[in-house]
Protein backbone atom coordinates (compact mmCIF):
# COMPACT_ATOMS: atom_id res chain seq x y z
CA UNK A 1 0.00 0.00 0.00
CA UNK A 2 2.61 2.52 1.54
CA UNK A 3 5.22 1.03 -1.41
CA UNK A 4 2.26 1.55 -3.97
CA UNK A 5 1.48 5.18 -3.45
CA UNK A 6 5.37 5.75 -2.95
CA UNK A 7 5.99 4.08 -6.70
CA UNK A 8 2.71 6.42 -7.73
CA UNK A 9 4.43 9.70 -6.25
CA UNK A 10 7.96 8.59 -7.84
CA UNK A 11 5.91 8.21 -11.42
CA UNK A 12 4.55 11.23 -10.97
CA UNK A 13 7.75 12.95 -9.96
CA UNK A 14 9.31 11.58 -13.39
CA UNK A 15 6.22 12.51 -15.33
CA UNK A 16 6.12 16.23 -14.22
CA UNK A 17 8.72 17.76 -16.37
CA UNK A 18 12.34 18.12 -17.83
CA UNK A 19 14.09 18.83 -14.84
CA UNK A 20 13.38 15.50 -13.39
CA UNK A 21 13.38 13.25 -16.40
CA UNK A 22 15.83 11.15 -15.22
CA UNK A 23 15.56 7.14 -15.95
CA UNK A 24 16.95 4.42 -14.03
CA UNK A 25 18.32 1.48 -15.73
CA UNK A 26 19.42 -1.34 -14.06
CA UNK A 27 21.56 -4.93 -15.22
CA UNK A 28 22.71 -7.66 -13.06
CA UNK A 29 25.58 -9.97 -14.34
CA UNK A 30 23.81 -12.96 -14.14
CA UNK A 31 20.21 -13.86 -13.60
CA UNK A 32 20.61 -17.60 -12.98
CA UNK A 33 23.09 -18.41 -10.50
CA UNK A 34 23.80 -22.59 -10.39
CA UNK A 35 24.56 -24.36 -7.34
CA UNK A 36 26.81 -27.12 -7.99
CA UNK A 37 29.31 -29.34 -5.61
CA UNK A 38 32.05 -27.14 -5.14
CA UNK A 39 29.95 -24.23 -4.57
CA UNK A 40 30.48 -21.98 -1.59
CA UNK A 41 28.30 -19.24 -2.21
CA UNK A 42 28.71 -16.30 -5.03
CA UNK A 43 29.37 -12.64 -5.42
CA UNK A 44 26.69 -10.53 -7.97
CA UNK A 45 27.55 -7.55 -9.88
CA UNK A 46 24.30 -5.21 -10.40
CA UNK A 47 25.55 -2.84 -13.54
CA UNK A 48 22.86 0.45 -13.63
CA UNK A 49 23.12 3.47 -16.22
CA UNK A 50 21.09 6.87 -14.82
CA UNK A 51 19.77 8.60 -18.62
CA UNK A 52 19.00 12.17 -18.66
CA UNK A 53 17.60 14.29 -21.56
CA UNK A 54 19.71 17.20 -23.28
CA UNK A 55 17.18 19.47 -20.78
CA UNK A 56 18.12 17.77 -17.25
CA UNK A 57 19.61 20.21 -14.96
CA UNK A 58 22.47 19.30 -13.48
CA UNK A 59 22.55 18.69 -9.86
CA UNK A 60 24.84 19.84 -7.33
CA UNK A 61 25.03 17.38 -5.00
CA UNK A 62 25.12 14.44 -7.29
CA UNK A 63 23.37 11.17 -7.08
CA UNK A 64 22.72 8.40 -4.85
CA UNK A 65 21.87 4.71 -5.20
CA UNK A 66 20.68 2.73 -2.91
CA UNK A 67 20.07 -1.22 -4.23
CA UNK A 68 17.72 -3.61 -2.42
CA UNK A 69 18.30 -7.43 -2.56
CA UNK A 70 15.35 -9.18 -0.77
CA UNK A 71 15.54 -13.38 -0.80
CA UNK A 72 12.57 -15.90 -0.98
CA UNK A 73 10.15 -15.63 2.10
CA UNK A 74 10.40 -17.93 4.43
CA UNK A 75 8.34 -18.26 8.19
CA UNK A 76 10.80 -17.70 10.79
CA UNK A 77 10.81 -17.71 14.69
CA UNK A 78 13.18 -16.00 16.93
CA UNK A 79 12.95 -16.69 20.94
CA UNK A 80 13.84 -15.18 23.86
CA UNK A 81 15.71 -17.17 26.78
CA UNK A 82 14.74 -16.15 30.14
CA UNK A 83 15.54 -17.03 33.52
CA UNK A 84 13.30 -19.31 35.57
CA UNK A 85 14.12 -20.28 38.67
CA UNK A 86 18.05 -21.42 38.22
CA UNK A 87 17.94 -22.28 34.59
CA UNK A 88 17.45 -20.50 31.92
CA UNK A 89 14.47 -21.65 29.19
CA UNK A 90 13.04 -20.35 25.86
CA UNK A 91 10.27 -18.12 26.88
CA UNK A 92 9.32 -15.22 25.06
CA UNK A 93 9.15 -15.81 20.62
CA UNK A 94 8.08 -13.97 18.22
CA UNK A 95 6.94 -15.25 14.47
CA UNK A 96 7.95 -13.93 11.18
CA UNK A 97 5.58 -15.49 8.54
CA UNK A 98 7.15 -14.02 5.68
CA UNK A 99 11.17 -12.66 6.33
CA UNK A 100 12.75 -12.68 3.18
CA UNK A 101 15.50 -15.33 3.85
CA UNK A 102 18.00 -12.92 2.54
CA UNK A 103 18.30 -8.86 2.68
CA UNK A 104 20.70 -6.92 1.07
CA UNK A 105 21.22 -3.46 1.31
CA UNK A 106 23.88 -1.64 -0.91
CA UNK A 107 24.53 2.18 -0.96
CA UNK A 108 26.43 4.98 -2.48
CA UNK A 109 26.67 6.63 0.77
CA UNK A 110 25.20 6.04 4.63
CA UNK A 111 21.59 6.11 4.14
CA UNK A 112 21.42 9.32 6.75
CA UNK A 113 22.99 10.80 4.27
CA UNK A 114 20.71 10.00 1.42
CA UNK A 115 17.33 10.51 2.87
CA UNK A 116 15.86 11.85 5.98
CA UNK A 117 14.72 9.33 8.74
CA UNK A 118 11.04 9.85 7.96
CA UNK A 119 11.62 9.02 4.05
CA UNK A 120 13.95 6.14 5.38
CA UNK A 121 10.85 4.58 7.13
CA UNK A 122 8.38 5.50 4.23
CA UNK A 123 10.49 3.67 1.66
CA UNK A 124 11.70 1.24 3.64
CA UNK A 125 15.35 2.15 2.69
CA UNK A 126 17.99 -0.25 5.28
CA UNK A 127 17.89 -3.08 7.18
CA UNK A 128 16.38 -0.99 10.40
CA UNK A 129 13.43 0.50 8.27
CA UNK A 130 12.81 -3.23 6.47
CA UNK A 131 12.74 -5.15 9.46
CA UNK A 132 10.80 -2.42 11.80
CA UNK A 133 8.21 -1.26 9.30
CA UNK A 134 4.84 -2.55 10.83
CA UNK A 135 3.66 -5.51 8.14
CA UNK A 136 6.90 -7.24 8.64
CA UNK A 137 5.53 -8.91 12.21
CA UNK A 138 2.84 -8.72 14.28
CA UNK A 139 2.76 -5.54 16.12
CA UNK A 140 3.10 -5.82 19.83
CA UNK A 141 3.66 -1.94 21.07
CA UNK A 142 7.51 -2.18 22.63
CA UNK A 143 7.30 -5.64 23.28
CA UNK A 144 8.04 -6.96 19.55
CA UNK A 145 10.79 -4.65 18.96
CA UNK A 146 14.02 -6.64 20.91
CA UNK A 147 12.89 -9.94 18.51
CA UNK A 148 13.14 -7.56 15.64
CA UNK A 149 16.63 -6.56 16.69
CA UNK A 150 17.81 -10.10 17.39
CA UNK A 151 16.72 -10.91 14.23
CA UNK A 152 18.45 -8.63 12.29
CA UNK A 153 21.44 -9.79 14.16
CA UNK A 154 20.87 -13.36 14.22
CA UNK A 155 20.46 -12.79 9.85
CA UNK A 156 23.75 -10.46 9.73
CA UNK A 157 25.96 -13.06 11.92
CA UNK A 158 25.32 -15.31 8.58
CA UNK A 159 26.14 -12.69 6.41
CA UNK A 160 22.11 -13.16 5.57
CA UNK A 161 21.33 -9.85 6.76
CA UNK A 162 23.63 -7.27 5.05
CA UNK A 163 23.76 -3.73 4.53
CA UNK A 164 27.35 -1.99 3.10
CA UNK A 165 27.26 1.97 2.68
CA UNK A 166 29.56 2.10 0.28
CA UNK A 167 28.38 -0.81 -1.52
CA UNK A 168 27.56 1.24 -4.94
CA UNK A 169 30.16 2.64 -6.82
CA UNK A 170 30.19 5.22 -9.21
CA UNK A 171 32.26 4.63 -12.28
CA UNK A 172 31.20 7.79 -13.61
CA UNK A 173 28.61 10.46 -13.15
CA UNK A 174 25.83 8.26 -14.47
CA UNK A 175 27.37 4.68 -14.51
CA UNK A 176 27.47 2.91 -11.42
CA UNK A 177 28.20 -1.00 -10.18
CA UNK A 178 27.98 -3.01 -6.93
CA UNK A 179 28.79 -6.15 -5.91
CA UNK A 180 26.14 -8.35 -4.18
CA UNK A 181 27.53 -11.01 -1.54
CA UNK A 182 25.39 -13.91 -1.71
CA UNK A 183 26.49 -16.51 1.31
CA UNK A 184 26.69 -20.25 0.42
CA UNK A 185 23.71 -20.70 3.50
CA UNK A 186 21.44 -18.27 0.87
CA UNK A 187 18.13 -20.47 0.29
CA UNK A 188 17.46 -21.33 -3.39
CA UNK A 189 14.42 -19.25 -5.27
CA UNK A 190 13.68 -15.99 -6.44
CA UNK A 191 15.68 -12.72 -5.60
CA UNK A 192 14.07 -9.44 -6.18
CA UNK A 193 16.57 -6.43 -6.84
CA UNK A 194 15.54 -2.79 -6.65
CA UNK A 195 17.69 0.29 -7.23
CA UNK A 196 16.44 3.56 -6.08
CA UNK A 197 18.12 7.01 -7.28
CA UNK A 198 18.05 10.18 -4.88
CA UNK A 199 19.82 13.63 -5.32
CA UNK A 200 19.16 16.06 -2.84
CA UNK A 201 17.51 13.69 -0.67
CA UNK A 202 14.02 13.39 -2.97
CA UNK A 203 13.84 9.68 -4.87
CA UNK A 204 13.91 10.38 -8.41
CA UNK A 205 13.49 6.80 -10.14
CA UNK A 206 13.62 3.20 -9.51
CA UNK A 207 14.24 0.14 -11.26
CA UNK A 208 13.66 -3.44 -10.43
CA UNK A 209 15.62 -6.67 -11.72
CA UNK A 210 15.61 -9.87 -10.29
CA UNK A 211 17.77 -13.50 -10.38
CA UNK A 212 17.26 -16.90 -9.51
CA UNK A 213 19.24 -19.42 -7.15
CA UNK A 214 19.19 -23.12 -8.33
CA UNK A 215 20.67 -26.47 -7.84
CA UNK A 216 22.16 -28.38 -10.86
CA UNK A 217 23.39 -31.58 -11.86
CA UNK A 218 23.81 -33.66 -8.74
CA UNK A 219 22.53 -31.54 -6.58
CA UNK A 220 19.18 -31.12 -8.17
CA UNK A 221 19.13 -35.00 -8.67
CA UNK A 222 19.73 -35.63 -5.26
CA UNK A 223 16.99 -32.66 -4.28
CA UNK A 224 13.81 -34.15 -6.11
CA UNK A 225 14.86 -37.85 -5.64
CA UNK A 226 14.22 -36.73 -1.63
CA UNK A 227 11.57 -34.89 -2.38
CA UNK A 228 9.46 -37.10 -4.52
CA UNK A 229 10.16 -40.48 -4.41
CA UNK A 230 11.39 -40.27 -0.24
CA UNK A 231 10.63 -44.52 0.81
CA UNK A 232 13.07 -45.03 -2.37
CA UNK A 233 15.49 -42.68 -1.54
CA UNK A 234 15.39 -43.65 2.08
CA UNK A 235 15.71 -47.08 1.60
CA UNK A 236 18.32 -46.54 -0.73
CA UNK A 237 20.40 -44.73 1.70
CA UNK A 238 20.24 -47.65 4.14
CA UNK A 239 21.39 -49.88 1.89
CA UNK A 240 24.22 -47.46 1.29
CA UNK A 241 24.96 -47.58 4.92
CA UNK A 242 24.71 -51.44 5.02
CA UNK A 243 27.13 -51.70 1.81
CA UNK A 244 29.66 -49.80 3.47
CA UNK A 245 29.14 -51.68 7.03
CA UNK A 246 30.02 -54.93 5.01
CA UNK A 247 33.18 -53.78 2.40
CA UNK A 248 34.52 -51.90 6.10
CA UNK A 249 34.62 -55.35 7.97
CA UNK A 250 36.03 -57.57 4.79
CA UNK A 251 38.85 -55.07 4.54
CA UNK A 252 39.51 -54.88 8.24
CA UNK A 253 38.94 -58.48 8.32
CA UNK A 254 42.19 -60.01 10.16
CA UNK A 255 40.86 -62.81 12.73
CA UNK B 1 38.20 -29.32 0.41
CA UNK B 2 35.10 -27.84 0.19
CA UNK B 3 31.38 -30.05 -1.04
CA UNK B 4 27.81 -28.78 -0.97
CA UNK B 5 25.12 -30.27 0.72
CA UNK B 6 22.14 -30.90 -1.37
CA UNK B 7 19.93 -31.41 1.75
CA UNK B 8 21.28 -29.58 4.18
CA UNK B 9 21.97 -26.84 1.59
CA UNK B 10 25.62 -25.24 2.86
CA UNK B 11 28.68 -26.74 1.59
CA UNK B 12 30.98 -28.06 4.64
CA UNK B 13 34.17 -29.03 4.59
CA UNK B 14 34.70 -32.77 3.73
CA UNK B 15 38.09 -33.54 5.40
CA UNK B 16 36.77 -32.20 8.99
CA UNK B 17 33.53 -34.57 8.60
CA UNK B 18 35.81 -37.25 7.94
CA UNK B 19 37.39 -36.60 10.78
CA UNK B 20 34.44 -36.60 13.21
CA UNK B 21 32.67 -39.27 11.89
CA UNK B 22 35.91 -41.03 12.28
CA UNK B 23 36.29 -40.03 16.18
CA UNK B 24 32.38 -40.68 17.05
CA UNK B 25 32.98 -44.21 15.25
CA UNK B 26 35.84 -45.05 17.23
CA UNK B 27 33.49 -44.25 20.56
CA UNK B 28 30.61 -45.91 19.33
CA UNK B 29 32.99 -48.96 18.42
CA UNK B 30 34.68 -48.97 21.55
CA UNK B 31 31.47 -49.04 23.80
CA UNK B 32 28.96 -50.45 21.50
CA UNK B 33 27.07 -47.85 21.75
CA UNK B 34 25.50 -45.86 18.78
CA UNK B 35 27.32 -42.19 19.10
CA UNK B 36 24.35 -40.19 18.27
CA UNK B 37 24.36 -38.21 21.62
CA UNK B 38 27.83 -37.27 20.69
CA UNK B 39 27.17 -36.70 16.78
CA UNK B 40 24.02 -34.69 16.70
CA UNK B 41 25.11 -31.66 18.86
CA UNK B 42 28.52 -31.45 16.85
CA UNK B 43 27.14 -31.36 13.80
CA UNK B 44 24.83 -28.70 14.71
CA UNK B 45 27.60 -27.11 16.16
CA UNK B 46 29.03 -26.97 12.50
CA UNK B 47 25.53 -25.11 11.78
CA UNK B 48 23.90 -27.99 9.80
CA UNK B 49 20.07 -27.96 10.53
CA UNK B 50 19.00 -29.60 13.32
CA UNK B 51 16.28 -31.80 11.44
CA UNK B 52 19.05 -33.25 8.86
CA UNK B 53 21.01 -33.37 11.54
CA UNK B 54 19.36 -35.77 13.72
CA UNK B 55 18.09 -37.67 10.36
CA UNK B 56 21.64 -37.86 8.48
CA UNK B 57 23.78 -39.39 11.40
CA UNK B 58 21.34 -42.56 11.66
CA UNK B 59 22.82 -43.56 8.43
CA UNK B 60 26.45 -43.16 9.92
CA UNK B 61 25.07 -45.24 12.95
CA UNK B 62 23.77 -47.92 10.64
CA UNK B 63 27.07 -48.63 8.63
CA UNK B 64 28.86 -48.59 12.16
CA UNK B 65 26.92 -50.87 13.62
CA UNK B 66 26.87 -53.36 10.50
CA UNK B 67 30.67 -53.32 10.70
CA UNK B 68 30.55 -54.31 14.32
CA UNK B 69 28.21 -56.86 14.37
CA UNK B 70 29.45 -58.67 11.72
CA UNK B 71 32.80 -58.48 13.89
CA UNK B 72 30.67 -59.82 16.66
CA UNK B 73 29.02 -62.35 14.63
CA UNK B 74 32.46 -63.80 14.04
CA UNK B 75 33.81 -63.60 17.54
CA UNK B 76 30.30 -65.28 18.58
CA UNK B 77 29.58 -62.02 21.02
CA UNK B 78 26.02 -61.81 19.79
CA UNK B 79 22.97 -63.58 21.31
CA UNK B 80 20.25 -63.13 18.87
CA UNK B 81 17.48 -64.68 20.95
CA UNK B 82 18.32 -61.59 23.47
CA UNK B 83 18.36 -59.28 20.20
CA UNK B 84 15.15 -60.13 19.27
CA UNK B 85 13.09 -59.27 21.93
CA UNK B 86 15.20 -56.08 22.33
CA UNK B 87 14.60 -55.31 18.50
CA UNK B 88 10.77 -55.79 19.08
CA UNK B 89 10.66 -53.39 22.04
CA UNK B 90 12.65 -51.18 20.43
CA UNK B 91 10.32 -50.47 17.66
CA UNK B 92 7.69 -50.12 19.38
CA UNK B 93 9.00 -47.96 21.61
CA UNK B 94 10.31 -45.60 18.46
CA UNK B 95 6.39 -45.67 17.02
CA UNK B 96 4.90 -44.27 20.46
CA UNK B 97 8.32 -42.00 20.65
CA UNK B 98 7.43 -40.29 17.40
CA UNK B 99 3.72 -39.83 18.48
CA UNK B 100 5.06 -37.96 21.72
CA UNK B 101 7.59 -36.09 20.04
CA UNK B 102 4.29 -34.72 17.87
CA UNK B 103 2.46 -34.54 20.84
CA UNK B 104 4.97 -32.05 22.41
CA UNK B 105 5.65 -30.02 19.74
CA UNK B 106 1.79 -29.20 19.04
CA UNK B 107 2.26 -28.06 22.99
CA UNK B 108 4.71 -26.14 22.17
CA UNK B 109 7.01 -27.80 24.90
CA UNK B 110 9.26 -29.65 22.95
CA UNK B 111 12.54 -28.09 23.42
CA UNK B 112 12.19 -28.04 27.39
CA UNK B 113 11.67 -31.75 27.14
CA UNK B 114 14.57 -32.85 25.16
CA UNK B 115 16.62 -30.43 27.40
CA UNK B 116 15.33 -31.25 30.35
CA UNK B 117 15.23 -35.08 29.54
CA UNK B 118 19.24 -34.87 28.45
CA UNK B 119 20.17 -33.27 31.49
CA UNK B 120 18.10 -35.97 33.96
CA UNK B 121 19.02 -38.77 32.08
CA UNK B 122 22.69 -38.26 31.40
CA UNK B 123 23.94 -37.11 34.92
CA UNK B 124 21.30 -40.15 36.41
CA UNK B 125 22.44 -42.72 34.13
CA UNK B 126 26.27 -41.43 34.40
CA UNK B 127 26.39 -40.89 38.13
CA UNK B 128 25.10 -44.57 38.88
CA UNK B 129 27.56 -45.96 36.71
CA UNK B 130 29.93 -43.83 37.89
CA UNK B 131 29.49 -44.76 41.58
CA UNK B 132 29.21 -48.46 40.68
CA UNK B 133 32.40 -48.39 38.62
CA UNK B 134 34.10 -45.83 41.51
CA UNK B 135 33.16 -49.12 44.60
CA UNK B 136 34.76 -51.41 42.09
CA UNK B 137 38.12 -49.87 41.86
CA UNK B 138 37.56 -48.79 45.69
CA UNK B 139 37.30 -52.53 46.50
CA UNK B 140 39.54 -54.08 44.59
CA UNK B 141 42.20 -52.06 46.36
CA UNK B 142 41.68 -52.84 49.37
CA UNK B 143 41.09 -56.38 47.98
CA UNK B 144 38.38 -57.54 48.84
CA UNK B 145 36.69 -59.78 45.52
CA UNK B 146 32.85 -58.00 45.09
CA UNK B 147 31.30 -61.18 43.19
CA UNK B 148 29.28 -60.28 40.18
CA UNK B 149 26.72 -63.11 40.50
CA UNK B 150 25.63 -64.08 43.45
CA UNK B 151 22.94 -67.00 43.91
CA UNK B 152 19.54 -66.03 44.17
CA UNK B 153 20.68 -62.23 44.61
CA UNK B 154 19.07 -61.40 41.18
CA UNK B 155 16.47 -58.22 41.61
CA UNK B 156 13.03 -59.57 41.87
CA UNK B 157 11.18 -58.54 38.54
CA UNK B 158 13.74 -61.00 36.37
CA UNK B 159 11.60 -63.75 38.22
CA UNK B 160 8.34 -62.53 36.72
CA UNK B 161 6.03 -64.50 34.63
CA UNK B 162 6.74 -65.73 31.13
CA UNK B 163 10.67 -66.53 31.49
CA UNK B 164 12.64 -67.30 28.92
CA UNK B 165 16.09 -68.53 28.96
CA UNK B 166 19.16 -66.78 26.96
CA UNK B 167 21.80 -69.10 27.35
CA UNK B 168 24.35 -67.05 25.64
CA UNK B 169 23.89 -64.38 28.35
CA UNK B 170 23.94 -66.99 31.18
CA UNK B 171 20.40 -65.06 31.62
CA UNK B 172 17.03 -66.90 32.39
CA UNK B 173 14.88 -63.84 33.26
CA UNK B 174 11.33 -62.98 32.38
CA UNK B 175 11.23 -61.00 29.05
CA UNK B 176 8.20 -58.36 30.64
CA UNK B 177 11.23 -56.38 32.15
CA UNK B 178 13.66 -56.73 28.98
CA UNK B 179 10.88 -56.02 26.34
CA UNK B 180 9.73 -53.02 29.03
CA UNK B 181 13.73 -51.52 28.84
CA UNK B 182 13.72 -51.62 25.11
CA UNK B 183 10.31 -50.21 24.79
CA UNK B 184 12.20 -47.68 27.39
CA UNK B 185 15.38 -47.25 25.07
CA UNK B 186 12.86 -46.52 21.41
CA UNK B 187 10.79 -44.10 23.29
CA UNK B 188 13.70 -42.03 24.35
CA UNK B 189 15.83 -42.40 21.34
CA UNK B 190 12.96 -41.24 18.88
CA UNK B 191 12.38 -37.98 21.15
CA UNK B 192 15.74 -37.40 21.79
CA UNK B 193 16.94 -38.29 17.96
CA UNK B 194 19.34 -41.08 19.39
CA UNK B 195 20.29 -44.49 19.56
CA UNK B 196 20.44 -45.29 23.26
CA UNK B 197 22.69 -47.76 23.25
CA UNK B 198 24.50 -45.27 26.41
CA UNK B 199 21.15 -46.58 28.10
CA UNK B 200 20.95 -50.36 26.71
CA UNK B 201 24.83 -51.32 27.77
CA UNK B 202 24.52 -50.17 31.40
CA UNK B 203 21.52 -51.81 32.07
CA UNK B 204 22.37 -55.13 30.77
CA UNK B 205 25.49 -54.85 32.56
CA UNK B 206 24.16 -53.97 36.38
CA UNK B 207 20.62 -54.86 35.70
CA UNK B 208 20.69 -58.14 33.65
CA UNK B 209 24.37 -59.23 34.61
CA UNK B 210 24.74 -59.96 31.01
CA UNK B 211 28.60 -60.65 30.19
CA UNK B 212 30.66 -57.38 28.85
CA UNK B 213 31.24 -59.21 25.30
CA UNK B 214 27.70 -60.39 24.56
CA UNK B 215 26.36 -57.00 25.62
CA UNK B 216 28.42 -54.96 23.22
CA UNK B 217 27.47 -57.38 20.17
CA UNK B 218 23.87 -57.77 21.18
CA UNK B 219 23.58 -53.90 21.33
CA UNK B 220 24.87 -53.58 17.90
CA UNK B 221 21.82 -55.75 16.61
CA UNK B 222 19.13 -53.50 18.27
CA UNK B 223 21.16 -50.16 17.11
CA UNK B 224 21.24 -51.36 13.54
CA UNK B 225 17.83 -52.37 13.49
CA UNK B 226 16.38 -48.71 14.90
CA UNK B 227 18.97 -46.83 13.29
CA UNK B 228 17.72 -48.67 9.75
CA UNK B 229 13.96 -47.96 10.50
CA UNK B 230 15.44 -43.69 11.42
CA UNK B 231 16.94 -43.77 7.81
CA UNK B 232 13.90 -44.38 6.28
CA UNK B 233 11.03 -43.11 8.03
CA UNK B 234 13.42 -39.52 8.74
CA UNK B 235 13.28 -40.09 4.80
CA UNK B 236 9.50 -40.54 4.30
CA UNK B 237 7.91 -38.29 7.02
CA UNK B 238 10.78 -35.34 6.88
CA UNK B 239 13.23 -35.23 3.89
CA UNK B 240 15.72 -34.44 5.94
CA UNK B 241 18.00 -37.19 5.43
CA UNK B 242 21.17 -35.96 3.20
CA UNK B 243 23.25 -38.45 1.69
CA UNK B 244 26.46 -36.74 0.57
CA UNK B 245 26.63 -36.16 4.35
CA UNK B 246 25.50 -39.43 5.44
CA UNK B 247 28.21 -40.88 2.99
CA UNK B 248 31.40 -38.40 4.15
CA UNK B 249 30.11 -39.79 7.88
CA UNK B 250 30.02 -43.27 7.17
CA UNK B 251 33.44 -43.53 5.06
CA UNK B 252 35.05 -41.65 8.54
CA UNK B 253 32.57 -43.75 11.27
CA UNK B 254 33.39 -47.55 9.46
CA UNK B 255 37.49 -46.63 9.85
CA UNK B 256 36.86 -45.11 13.46
CA UNK B 257 34.44 -47.70 14.59
CA UNK B 258 36.87 -50.44 13.29
CA UNK B 259 39.77 -49.27 15.80
CA UNK B 260 37.13 -48.66 18.15
CA UNK B 261 36.34 -52.53 18.39
CA UNK B 262 39.61 -53.32 18.75
CA UNK B 263 40.53 -50.81 21.37
CA UNK B 264 37.62 -52.15 23.31
CA UNK B 265 38.66 -55.96 23.39
CA UNK B 266 41.40 -54.29 25.02
CA UNK B 267 40.31 -52.87 27.77
CA UNK B 268 39.83 -54.30 30.83
CA UNK B 269 36.18 -54.44 31.94
CA UNK B 270 36.17 -52.17 34.92
CA UNK B 271 38.38 -49.76 32.90
CA UNK B 272 35.42 -50.07 30.14
CA UNK B 273 32.92 -48.91 32.51
CA UNK B 274 34.79 -46.56 34.28
CA UNK B 275 35.20 -44.27 30.45
CA UNK B 276 31.75 -44.95 29.77
CA UNK B 277 30.10 -43.64 33.10
CA UNK B 278 32.60 -40.42 32.45
CA UNK B 279 31.80 -40.24 28.85
CA UNK B 280 27.63 -40.02 29.85
CA UNK B 281 27.96 -37.66 32.69
CA UNK B 282 30.22 -35.51 30.54
CA UNK B 283 27.82 -35.70 28.40
CA UNK B 284 24.97 -34.80 31.09
CA UNK B 285 27.11 -31.90 32.84
CA UNK B 286 27.80 -30.19 29.73
CA UNK B 287 23.68 -29.54 28.84
CA UNK B 288 23.55 -28.89 32.61
CA UNK B 289 25.72 -26.26 32.37
CA UNK B 290 23.97 -24.73 29.11
CA UNK B 291 20.36 -24.45 31.22
CA UNK B 292 21.84 -22.93 34.59
CA UNK B 293 24.77 -20.42 33.05
CA UNK B 294 22.81 -17.05 31.56
CA UNK B 295 23.41 -17.35 27.75
CA UNK B 296 25.44 -14.65 25.83
CA UNK B 297 23.40 -14.37 23.34
CA UNK B 298 19.45 -15.08 24.82
CA UNK B 299 17.87 -14.96 21.38
CA UNK B 300 17.82 -18.00 18.83
CA UNK B 301 16.38 -18.45 15.36
CA UNK B 302 14.40 -21.58 14.07
CA UNK B 303 13.25 -22.37 10.61
CA UNK B 304 10.79 -24.45 9.37
CA UNK B 305 11.22 -27.60 9.23
CA UNK B 306 10.20 -27.88 5.45
CA UNK B 307 12.47 -26.13 4.10
CA UNK B 308 15.52 -27.61 6.17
Amino acid sequence: MTRGATLLVGLALMATGPARAERLVLSLSNHQVQISSTYTGTELTGFGVIERDAQTASRAGGFDVVITVRGPREAATVRRKEEFGPIWLNRGQQKFVAAPAFIGVLSSHPLSEIVDDTARRRLRLGLAAIVNAPEFTLDRGPEDEPYRAALVRLKSRDGLYVEDERGVGFVTDGFFRATIPLPATAPTGNYDVEAALFAGGALLARSQSSFELVKTGFEDRVTSAARERPLVYGIGTALISLAFGWVASVIFRRD
Amino acid sequence: MQIYLPIAEMPVSVMLVLGLGAAVGFVSGLFGIGGGFLMTPLLIFLGIPPATAVATQSAQIAASAMTSSLAAVRRRGIDMKLGAVLTAGGLVGTLLGVWLFAAARRAGQLDLIIVVSYVTLFTVVGSLMLAESLRDFWSARRGIVRLRRRAGAHPAFLGWPLRMRFPRSRLYASVIPIFGLSLCVGLVGALLGIGGGFIMVPALLYVFRVPTAVVIGTSQIQILAAALLAVILQSVLNGAVDVVLALILIVGGVFGAQFGTRAGRALRADVFRFLLAVLVLGVGLRFAIELVLRPSEPFSLSLPDSRR
